[in-house]
């Protein structure tokens, strides 16, 4: 008991915050935050270049960051702007999305637990996609050409359609008068089994190549990646960045309750519609960008929140850890590890070990 | 008899509410007055509650209006009616580490514009509301480690923050102990009578009820029974038709406010069993 009340004080000792103030405007800049923004970026700038300077044929950092200003010779240009930095931009962009998603989630549901890949949203992406393969698949559809040109049109097609139509059928049925956070995970779970079981229903279902082709897909994998992937990416984060942070001192309201929120003046419906629709537009477009990143969404925003020692998970640390950890599983994935292994088995890698952490802890603290 | 004194910013019109079954509210039109200390009791399940949560605009009622400055609370900007009435729900909640500070400052949010968070003029008022309720010196204490009188109060400066005429709460000393209980009432009597709020709350204490309020309004089944000033409302009649509760009025030496004594206990012969387990959940539990 008093451990535990020691580590919540050191947890928390006062975060400091300094008001910033242009002629009528003003906010107030949380010091931890900032601080946790700019750092992650010194580490990402720093793992861009690594990521970068990977591959089949290495480049010295020193000439990678030339090159970057604008030097290098015509090989090195080649290879690092034309070869690798859209793959590195795709993981970028697809960490800040998930880095977001997450953060916009768990604090909805105020549950940390509440995070697209646990509430099926993900796996909701992962059937559409798997779908496409399968059923529309190579060998399954007479094969050639057209199927071919089918699944690189449709697949990311199908992924988003089944991310919004989960994200739909979760928002049925949590409703009863109001979204209740504990409900909505709880019904989320179970949503994401059943759609996990309709995966692998079509897997054992599917021919063995198209299986092959769905399964890589499904370990979510950065290779290859390029400004196809980037641009829609680039597109929704340049819309649903600004919707976000402007939700952000609704949800800091919606954080004392629904009726503090609403007593506050909070239009509690429109803002969990809002706050909803943003996380899922952006799972759905890294789901079909990259295919399914496990536990990004999920435990980016829980550190980025212990590093701030905030209240809620923050947004812009969360994308900015986010993609730190993708761009850091992509450097994984071409160095440490001779043969092309996907993204997405990385970061389940360092996820599981945190959810079961989490999850111990808070046993603990409702025994105790 | 609802008689607007000085003036009444607040009414009720015939409003029945309800969850879907039958309605918890029937038909009320109640008047409350400005700058007054105004209390809603009753037993468990008169709808007193829902009541205040109607008023405060959480519950739409089925038919009739809540009119603030003489237009339906429901069809008003909520941004604008959180700038004319503040409201504590009976169970509030906070992040962990949330610190006092930090949510005082959210009782801002009806002022605030996102390129206005944090103005000279949203610091002075959380200053001022923090001074108000002797939070001050809390200000940088996560709220999870405060005691339930100062959690409490920190609460209460949230909704000053807010900077209203009206402050509705609802149980606001729920699940406090005596000490806790005359803390936070102290607090809304100075906040009343020192900066001219209007209080409605619901109470379950009536002998709190009796000393903190300028009127009492009495609920029983979803209608008022009787309204009026404590020593009018609270008869040995009214505690035994409305509550069942069998209850001597006796007089308080220093306020000459009423106190209730209840004469009956659970071994009472008189009571029937339903009357006794009734009293049990009605009896001040203090």
């Amino acid at each position: 008991m008093s451990t535990a009340t020691q580590e919540r004080t050191r947890r928390h000792s006062p975060t400091l915050s300094t008001p910033l103030r242009v002629g009528p405007m003003s906010w107030l800049v949380p010091l931890r935050a900032g601080i946790a923004v700019v750092g992650g970026l010194v580490v990402l700038a720093a793992l861009v270049a690594i990521d970068l300077s990977k591959g089949d044929f290495e480049i010295p950092v020193g000439d990678v960051i030339r090159t970057l200003l604008g030097g290098g010779d015509a090989g090195q240009q080649f290879i690092v702007l034309e070869l690798r930095l859209p793959q590195t931009l795709v993981a970028i962009l697809v960490g800040c999305a998930l880095g977001l998603s997450g953060a916009l989630t768990q604090t909805f549901a105020r549950n940390p637990l509440a995070s697209p890949d646990i509430l099926g949203v993900t796996e909701g992406a992962a059937l559409g996609a798997v779908a496409v393969i399968v059923l529309a698949g190579g060998s399954g559809y007479g094969g050639g050409l057209v199927a071919g040109a089918l699944q690189t049109v449709g697949l990311p097609v199908a992924a988003f359609a089944g991310a919004l139509l989960t994200a739909t059928l979760l928002y049925v049925l949590s409703w009863r008068r109001g979204i209740d956070g504990q409900r909505l995970v709880l019904i989320g779970i179970g949503l994401s089994f059943a759609l996990s079981a309709g995966t692998s229903w079509l897997l054992v279902k599917a021919r063995i190549m198209d299986a092959a082709s769905a399964q890589v897909w499904l370990n979510g994998s950065l290779n290859g990646r390029g400004w196809e992937q980037a641009t829609p990416l680039l597109w929704t984060l340049a819309v649903l960045v600004p919707v976000s942070v402007l939700l952000a001192r609704s949800l800091n309201a919606l954080q004392l309750g629904d009726d503090s929120a609403r007593g506050l003046g909070v239009r509690l419906q429109l803002t969990q519609l809002m706050t909803l629709v943003s996380a899922v537009g952006l799972v759905a477009v890294s789901v079909s960008a990259v295919g399914p990143l496990e536990f990004v969404a999920f435990v980016v925003p829980q550190i980025a929140l212990r590093l701030t020692a905030g209240s809620r998970p923050p947004m812009l640390a969360s994308m900015v850890l986010g993609a730190c950890l993708v761009v850091a599983a992509d450097v994984v994935t071409r160095v440490v590890i001779p043969f092309p292994l996907p993204a997405g088995i990385v970061t389940a890698v360092i996820g599981a070990p945190y959810l079961i952490w989490l999850l111990l802890r808070r046993n603990r603290k409702v025994s105790a | 008899m609802t008689v607007p004194t000085s003036g009444s910013r607040l009414r009720t019109e015939a409003v029945t509410v309800g969850y879907g079954g039958d309605p918890v509210v029937h038909d009320l039109s109640i008047t409350l007055a400005d700058g007054k200390v105004t209390t809603i009791v009753g037993p468990n399940g008169c709808g007193k509650s829902t009541l205040l949560r109607t008023m405060s605009r959480l519950l739409k009622p089925t038919s009739g209006s809540v009119l603030l400055d003489g237009k339906s609370i429901h069809d008003r900007h909520t941004r604008d009616v959180a700038r004319t009435m503040a409201l504590l729900p009976q169970s509030p909640i906070a992040p962990d580490g949330l610190l006092v500070r930090d949510l005082v400052g959210r009782g801002r949010h009806p002022h605030q514009r996102w390129f206005s968070q944090w103005s000279p003029e949203d610091e002075r008022i959380v200053e001022l509301a923090l001074e108000m309720t002797d939070t001050a010196s809390l200000r940088d204490r996560p709220l999870d480690q405060l005691s339930g009188g100062q959690r409490q109060r920190a609460w209460i400066a949230m909704t000053l923050a807010q900077e209203t005429d009206l402050l509705l709460l609802d149980e606001p000393t729920t699940y406090l102990d005596l000490a806790h209980q005359v803390e936070v009432l102290d607090l809304v009597t100075r906040l009343n009578r020192e900066r001219g709020r209007t209080v409605v709350m619901v109470l379950h204490d009536l002998n709190l009820a009796a000393r903190y309020s300028d009127t009492i309004v009495v609920m029983k089944d979803g209608v008022v029974v009787t309204e009026g000033n404590p020593t009018e409302v609270f008869t040995p009649v009214m505690l035994a038709e409305t509550f069942g509760l069998e209850a001597d009025v006796l007089s308080d030496p220093r306020t000459g406010l009423p106190i209730i004594v209840p004469t009956s206990s659970a071994a009472s012969v008189e009571l029937s069993p339903d009357a006794a387990k009734k009293e049990l959940a009605d009896a001040p539990n203090s």
